[in-house]
């Protein structure tokens, strides 16, 4: 990748452990994100990648480990602290999670209702920051529409203007291309990393799709039987020889 | 001793319930609080009802009206039809099916739609943008609910009461002026007070049963039916069993 990571470690994973009944999803996993990285996290479906991003950003809670986002012991904050954290955190849901009841404005100005309260937020400061999201994914002419009015691809994009809006520091894609076409897939992916390079936001990408591994990644984990299997960039993990590493390439 | 499977699953339902509502009263009346989206689905749930409410409110007042006729005429009551149909309506028909319609429209509704923003993570994209779900969208939806049934049922009365007056007037013939006296001589506050206050607890079980549902929704579109059958059953019956209990205090209260 053309922007090289900082090497200053953002989030900080040890040892994290989630099972569910007898089956250990996440088995004392390591993983650390350095700032301004793309980091995809490469598995196979129900291997625990999105478990993994719903532990990071507080939605599920593991059994053991720690995760540690700019210094700050996730699983030992308030809710209050926690909701703060989020705000420099985004999250890219596999299946949008538009809200349906809502115009795209409305979606967008969801995340900033914390702000409101803080009083450093008016109407066109609010306008502005919503029209600028929009701007990112070029999709300003669906300012008022509804989201079943959308594509999946423009669906897709809205969701990534929403995850944007504060700006976040970090962000979670989880599964950003499936149920995309080719051309939309490449579309979101060539999104990801103008974002990334604009912003210099460091990413954690949850995937399958070696598309998006290849055109994305500055780094590539796998998560392998609940572990951090292998770790290294794109280019290096095709030449490995390990069985379950080529499985993914061959 | 070994309890039924059953069994078991409903002790488990009505304490997980139970937690369900002691979250509510934790979290409805610490701030922050989302007034917006209460006044939101304060219309949804009363103002959006108001013509389904109406409409059958007339057809019970008529209908109850036309069936009653013949027995009093029989005894030769005629003249008490106001008064008789008036007391109840008022003390139990009009809460009652106001109470069941609000079941079927709302806690469906609000089974359903919980249900789906559940199963399409909508709920988990609240929580991860900083605000908190529950408080969102289950206090202000069990609030207006709470808020809102009294009011339907009020209308309720008020519709029932016009139909019977037309119902009264079918097959006899009774003043405007006569009617409504004869109504307010038959009514009295013991009759009012206790159907309006139950409302309140309708309103709430239709409220909770709904949100309940929904926010537990399991996943897949299955699951958002089941929630909204399941909402507008248990809200119906837990109706009748408040209705019930309502019952046995006001006769113990004297207010008979």
């Amino acid at each position: 990748m053309e922007n090289a990571p900082l090497h200053e470690a953002v989030l900080v994973i040890r040892d994290l452990c989630k099972s569910f009944g007898t089956n250990h999803v996440l088995n004392h996993f390591n993983l650390e994100l350095y700032k301004g990285e793309n980091l995809v996290v490469l598995g196979k479906s129900g291997s625990g990648k999105s478990v993994l991003i719903k532990c990071i950003i507080g939605l599920m809670r593991p059994e053991e480990g720690s995760i540690t986002i700019f210094g700050q012991d996730v699983l030992g904050l308030s809710q209050e602290d926690l909701d703060r954290l989020r705000m420099k955190i985004g999250f890219l849901f596999q299946s949008n999670a538009l809200y349906d009841s809502m115009t795209v404005r409305e979606n967008l100005v969801f995340p900033l209702r914390r702000h409101w309260l803080k009083k450093d937020m008016n109407k066109s400061k609010t306008d502005e920051l919503v029209l600028e999201a929009l701007q990112n994914v070029g999709l300003e002419h669906t300012i008022d529409m509804m989201p079943v009015e959308l594509s999946g691809g423009m669906r897709k994009r809205i969701a990534l203007a929403r995850t944007l809006i504060l700006k976040p520091e970090i962000i979670l894609y989880d599964e950003p291309t499936t149920g995309l076409d080719p051309i939309t897939r490449k579309e979101i992916i060539q999104l990801m990393i103008d974002i990334q390079k604009k912003y210099q936001t460091s990413s954690i990408i949850i995937s399958h799709d070696l598309q998006c591994v290849s055109m994305a990644a500055d780094r590539v984990v796998m998560l392998i039987d609940g572990v951090c299997y292998a770790n290294d960039t794109y280019e290096e993990l095709k030449k490995n020889k390990d069985p379950k590493v080529k499985l993914f390439f061959d | 001793m070994k309890i039924p499977l059953n069994l078991q699953s409903f002790l488990e339902e009505t304490g997980d319930i139970g937690r369900f509502v002691s979250r509510f009263f934790k979290e409805g009346f610490k701030p922050r609080y989302e007034f917006a989206e209460l006044i939101r689905q304060a219309y949804y749930i009363g103002y959006k009802s108001l013509p389904l409410v109406g409409i059958t409110a007339f057809i019970m007042g008529l209908v109850l009206t036309i069936q009653s006729r013949p027995t009093l005429v029989e005894f030769g009551a005629e003249s008490w039809l106001p008064a008789m149909v008036s007391v109840s309506l008022i003390r139990e028909i009009a809460p009652m099916i106001t109470a069941l319609i609000a079941a079927g429209k709302i806690g469906s509704s609000i089974g359903a739609e919980l249900g789906s923003m559940k199963v399409t993570e909508q709920i988990d994209a609240m929580e991860v943008s900083g605000t908190n779900p529950f408080k969102f969208l289950v206090v202000t939806r069990i609030l207006a609910a709470t808020l809102m049934l009294p009011i339907l049922s009020l209308w309720s009365n008020a519709i029932a009461l016009y139909g019977a007056y037309l119902g009264a007037n079918i097959k006899g013939v009774v003043s405007w002026s006569l009617y409504w006296s004869q109504v307010f001589e038959a009514v009295s506050y013991s009759d009012f007070i206790p159907s309006l206050i139950k409302t309140f607890f309708f309103g709430f079980a239709i409220g909770v049963i709904g949100c309940y549902k929904g926010y537990n929704s399991k996943k897949g579109t299955e699951g958002v039916g089941n929630s909204a059958n399941s909402a507008v059953v248990v809200s119906s019956l837990l109706i009748f069993v408040i209705d019930l209990i309502a019952v046995q205090i006001t006769d113990l209260l004297g207010l008979t």
